[in-house]
């Protein structure tokens, strides 16, 4: 039993690294890896935020929108398949998730907020987050399987961020062609990263 | 001057024209790059894709223009999520409804038009100010800024990483007593990345004032 949640957390987070794998966040993790002090910040808060969401979207879809789901609330809804409706119920749980998360930190962990506050409605858009969610949807997870799978993916968001920001922060001296510099290298990089983890690919489970 | 772009003003065709190239929104403006990646190892996919994600960002940047001044400013972002969830909704049932095997190798990317950065961007950047037309112009113009980068791409790769375009083989590969030896590299998630990098050194290298100083 623990092999196999142990298993789930390592594929995640390695194998189908949610950046290097499968694009996700592709937007912010080009912008916000300039330095390894803000990638921190932006990488704790997707780790935080993406459990939280692809939990709330696993009850969700399990106990509103998947066929048969309404059942607890009256015998004759159960017929009811709402599935379609799952890329809206996701979006908007997580954007109200962002904001209530964002409300709670500032009451509660002031200190957390100045340090994640810019981040956490950036991650509102986030593709990552739908990402996993749609994952978790599509793989049919349940809900201990989910939690581990986010924090998986999290993790390896985050140990991706990081790492990219630390090169870049060193590359900061090096010499490189006009054309190339910021975006162009940024994606070399992230492909010289994506060729390093597929050696993980490797692996089996 | 004849032909279809005297039908638009000055102002109109820039909104169309200009996001092909001076202002592309993956190359230039870094904008929705996820999905120009993960859908980009077969053309039909890549076009597949193209053609949902200018629609879905024309026909937001529409209907998010003409409600743009009943629309109170602190709501307006999850006002703008609806209208885009519900466009993807539409495409997303389409897909499936008429190309249902392209609809399932997409798998996620569909839904994750959602946070596509160029139909946000566009809808906060453009549509907010501008009125429907122009808007409509601009977001469709975006599009295909995204859908020009996404053909390539698609063609680079189903060419050099299988041999084939659109699943007729032009360069025949050893496997099937051909001359091709396939690169399997292309297919896997670096060789996009390191596509994306060259398309954006040739761009900045043919248009040197977008170029970053760093």
């Amino acid at each position: 039993m623990l092999e196999h949640y142990l298993g789930l957390f390592i594929k995640s987070a390695f194998i189908e690294n949610m950046a290097l794998a499968f694009f996700l966040g592709m937007c912010s993790f080009m912008a916000v890896s300039r330095r390894v002090e803000t990638a921190i910040g932006l990488g704790t808060a997707v780790i935080f935020v993406l459990v939280l969401a692809v939990v709330v979207s696993n009850l969700v879809y399990n106990y509103l929108l998947r066929e048969g789901a309404l059942a607890w609330a009256h015998p004759s809804l159960a017929n009811v398949d709402l599935s379609f409706l799952s890329f809206l119920a996701y979006i908007g749980s997580i954007a109200a998730l962002v904001q209530l998360v964002e409300m709670f930190v500032d009451r509660y962990a002031p200190r957390l907020y100045s340090a994640l506050g810019i981040f956490l409605p950036l991650i509102a858009v986030n593709c990552a987050i739908l990402g996993a969610a749609l994952f978790m949807e599509q793989r049919d997870y349940n809900l201990v399987d989910s939690v581990v799978f986010a924090l998986g993916a999290g993790i390896g968001w985050a140990l991706a961020i990081i790492g990219m920001a630390s090169i870049r922060e060193k590359l900061r001296y090096s010499n490189v062609p006009a054309g190339l510099r910021g975006l162009g290298l940024a994606f070399m990089l992230t492909g010289l990263m994506a060729l390093g983890f597929l050696a993980f690919s490797g692996i089996q489970l | 001057m004849a032909g279809p772009s005297s039908i638009l003003g000055k102002k109109e065709r820039e909104a169309l024209i200009d996001p092909l190239f001076n202002n592309n929104p993956i190359a230039v403006q870094v904008l929705g790059i996820c999905s120009a990646l993960a859908v980009t190892t077969k053309l039909d996919k890549a076009i597949v894709m193209a053609i949902a994600l200018t629609l879905v960002t024309g026909f937001s940047s529409l209907s998010i223009s003409i409600i743009r001044n009943l629309v109170p400013t602190n709501v307006r972002i999850i006002i703008q999520l609806t209208i885009i969830a519900s466009l993807v909704i539409i495409a997303d049932q389409i897909l499936k409804a008429f190309v249902p095997t392209i609809s399932k190798q997409l798998s996620v990317y569909v839904g994750l038009i959602i946070t596509n950065c160029i139909v946000m961007g566009r809808a906060e950047a453009y549509a907010l100010q501008n009125p429907p037309l122009l808007s409509f112009l601009d977001g469709i113009g975006n599009g295909l800024g995204y859908s020009m980068i996404l053909v390539i791409v698609g063609i680079i790769r189903e060419l050099f990483g299988s041999g084939k375009i659109l699943g007729y083989t032009i360069l025949k590969p050893i496997t099937e007593g051909g001359w091709y030896q396939p690169n399997g590299l292309m297919l896997m998630a670096p060789g996009a990345l390191f596509i994306i990098a060259i398309l954006i050194w040739l761009l900045r290298t043919w248009k040197p004032e977008l170029q970053e100083k760093e």
